[in-house]
């Protein structure tokens, strides 16, 4: 490219009157190896812009991990919540039935000492029986 | 929107979120940070995306007013960062080393720029956006965009020239 051209460029360039395509061409200019002696104290200016926009962003994206977790965290949640409603109940009703089963003990217990009692009565009962046979049978 | 959709939107943008951030934050780590958060704010966002007729815009508006919150920030709680951290610059010149420390100059004196400078110098040196995009994005009219690029390039010159003659790095 003609020299004086590449000059007009860049004086357009310092008064930010230049098109994108004219700072293109001068990025491209000092890219080159023959820059005239006199316009090198601009090349690294130039350099410099066309190495930047080289640089790239090299983090991760941070979408997925924290999507999931509140995805998974409620998918859990709810699974939890399922176990402990089913096991709980199993656990309720297990308790319910031994509740029972203690309630009928006790009170089959209590059925067999009252029992107890009336089978003493009657004991006494045998007794006067078999004293009255005796008298009678003295008779 | 789906997350690979998300993506399809803003992997072409994300790198330069990221140089944009690094302009005015200057460190590498922070920068990438400042990155990271914009995306994760605009993936919060993404129900909304649509209605944003230019996401990149969007982007890039957001990242800048980030990055100026942690500036100011920064200059209240009065922290300063030292940082040694230098883009690869990938000019396959046979002066390369010369040229590797004058491009680490220029880097240099576009830190030492006024904020505004150096965001509209990014933009349309390195971004190569016209003066009405930078004027969207940073609230000024095309003509100041204009002569705070022309301030800014002339400025990098002098200070370019300076060390130029000086001759040493």
């Amino acid at each position: 490219m003609e020299l004086d051209k590449i000059e007009k460029m860049l004086e357009k360039y310092f008064e930010a009157t230049s098109s994108v395509a004219e700072e293109q061409a001068l990025r491209e200019y000092f890219a080159r190896q023959e820059v005239a002696p006199h316009l090198q104290q601009y090349g690294p200016m130039f350099g410099y812009f066309s190495a930047a926009k080289n640089e790239r962003f090299t983090g991760e994206v941070p979408l997925k991990t924290r999507k999931n977790y509140t995805k998974w965290l409620s998918v859990a949640a709810v699974a939890v919540l399922v176990f402990g409603i089913y096991f709980g109940k199993q656990y309720q009703e297990q308790q319910q039935a031994q509740y029972a089963y203690h309630q009928t003990k006790e009170a089959l217990r209590l059925l067999a000492v009252n029992l107890d009692r009336g089978t003493e009565k009657v004991a006494y009962l045998n007794e006067f029986e078999t004293t009255k046979q005796k008298i009678y049978n003295n008779d | 929107m789906k997350q690979s959709e998300f993506l399809n939107l803003v992997m072409p943008v994300k790198d330069k979120l990221y140089r944009l951030a690094k302009r005015l934050l200057v460190s590498a780590e922070e920068a990438e940070d400042a990155t990271q958060e914009i995306l994760m704010k605009l993936w919060d966002r993404k129900q909304h995306i649509g209605n944003y007729h230019n996401i990149e815009a969007f982007a890039m508006t957001m990242t800048k007013n980030f990055c100026l919150d942690r500036l100011k920030s920064r200059q209240s709680s009065n922290l300063k960062l030292v940082h040694s951290n230098y883009a690869d610059e990938s000019a396959s010149l046979q002066r390369e080393v010369e040229i590797k420390d004058s491009l680490g100059w220029v880097e240099k004196i576009m830190e030492e720029l006024p904020e505004q400078q150096k965001m509209v110098l990014q933009l349309r040196d390195v971004e190569e956006y016209d003066f009405e995009e930078i004027g969207e994005l940073l609230n000024m009219n095309p003509g100041t965009v204009r002569v705070t690029l022309s301030r800014a390039r002339k400025t990098v010159r002098e200070k370019l020239i300076e060390k130029h003659s000086y001759g040493i790095g």
